[in-house]
């Protein structure tokens, strides 16, 4: 009976995890916005697939992910076409680099060691940051959703922005929604940095694109959550097609996880009217740690040929997206308990 | 720029990333109907229920 239901040549036990997983990580995105493949990628190269396959199938499964984020922000207005379109030209060149590197290392056999220590680097570096803004108390890291509802004139554009506004005054310039008044070429430069951690890690960029729209370009928090995951579309499309010619995604891997997230995703993200983010954001910062020490671990114990500790690796790094994302969807029906319960002896 | 790849066309794999953008499509589509009619008694179903009892 099991077997009649192989689809995709997978088994019904692999896709029911590529859909829970999908479920977790669709939180997450959804109430943080961002934590989509940079769980994924690790995760699926801990599981024993080949680097190319766990990026190019984490790139298209950022890339279903963005279509639907985007579909949902278009309708509210925050996309800079503008902008979106100088990112897409310089992220392109930027994911081609990237993959071509990544087939290089391959070739060396060196993709999944090299692929690993950066996402090490990564992961620690951002969850140290997002944990270290968090336990500060100004909410670093993620989507800032009070921000997102502002009007874009009372929107405050950073001081590093304006000063790069102010020194790199480089023909052409360009004037983006928001009044925000820029040269080309940071934005070009901005773009292809984060497509080549696109394009080599698998990741849609989101985590490293975002703040560097809003720090490095000054956009406002809205447009630059819009005209991101419009760009994601156009990126992650792309690097999806070129990992998909050389046999780098995965459909049987792809379409489990986006079913399971595009429903996780609404979760999240009604989550965030019930629940303040700011208090979940150092078990934000904590996952993403905790992501770090388990590639870590995934990749000593296939160094060390110790399949208990790559195992362990994996748990992790799924547990800790699993917590995180209880966690949330724990307290958002605990608050909305307490708020009825609050209300119904008024209503008495 | 030597030695990177330039996309060419291939008709296998457009359909693999379309058949991806379609499920996208699909999955925005269903879920927000499905949240529409099912979510509402979903949410009494999570939080009213306790309330009703306390």
């Amino acid at each position: 009976m099991l077997s009649s239901l192989d689809v995709f040549g997978s088994s019904p036990e692999l896709m029911a995890l590529f859909v829970g997983f999908g479920l977790v990580v669709g939180v997450l995105f959804g109430f943080f916005g961002m934590g989509g493949s940079f769980l994924v990628t690790p995760a699926l190269l801990m599981m024993g697939y080949d680097a190319s396959v766990a990026v190019g199938s984490g790139m298209a499964f950022v890339f279903g992910t963005a279509v639907i984020a985007t579909l949902k922000h278009h309708d509210l207005g925050q996309v800079d076409y503008k902008l979106g379109a100088i990112m897409i030209a310089g992220t392109t060149i930027g994911i081609e680099v990237g993959r071509a590197s990544v087939y290089y290392l391959e070739e060396l056999g060196l993709a999944g060691g090299v692929i690993s220590v950066a996402y090490v680097v990564l992961l620690g570096g951002i969850g140290a940051m997002v944990t270290r803004e968090a336990m500060k108390g100004d909410g670093g890291g993620g989507v800032d959703h009070e921000a997102a509802d502002k009007d874009l004139s009372e929107y405050e554009i950073p001081e590093v922005a304006k000063k790069i506004q102010r020194t790199v005054r480089i023909p052409p310039m360009v004037t983006l929604r928001g009044d925000v008044r820029v040269s080309a070429w940071v934005i070009t430069a901005v773009a292809f940095t984060t497509g080549l951690l696109s394009g080599f890690l698998g990741v849609g960029g989101g985590f490293i694109r975002m703040p560097a729209m809003i720090y490095a370009i000054g956009v406002p928090v809205p447009v630059a959550v819009g005209t991101d995951l419009f760009e994601i579309v156009f990126s992650g499309g792309i690097g999806s097609y070129l990992y998909g010619q050389g046999g780098g995604v995965d459909l049987a891997i792809v379409a489990p996880l986006l079913f399971g997230s595009a429903l996780g995703a609404r979760i999240g993200s009604a989550a965030t009217a019930v629940v303040d983010s700011d208090g979940i954001k150092i078990y934000f910062g904590g996952m993403l740690l905790a992501g770090a020490v388990a590639v870590g671990i995934g990749e000593v114990g296939s160094y060390l040929g110790n399949e208990l500790l790559e195992t362990a690796g994996l748990v992790l790094v799924i547990g800790s997206a699993v917590v995180v994302a209880g966690a949330i969807v724990y307290t958002t029906v605990a608050s909305l308990r307490a708020t009825r319960r609050r209300q119904t002896p008024a209503a008495d | 720029m030597a030695g990177l790849a330039v996309p060419s066309w291939d008709p296998q794999t457009a359909l693999l990333i379309g058949a991806i953008l379609f499920e996208a499509i699909v999955l925005y589509v269903g879920y927000g109907g499905l949240e529409r009619v099912v979510g509402p008694r979903l949410m009494d179903l999570l939080v009213g229920g306790e309330a009703g009892a306390e």
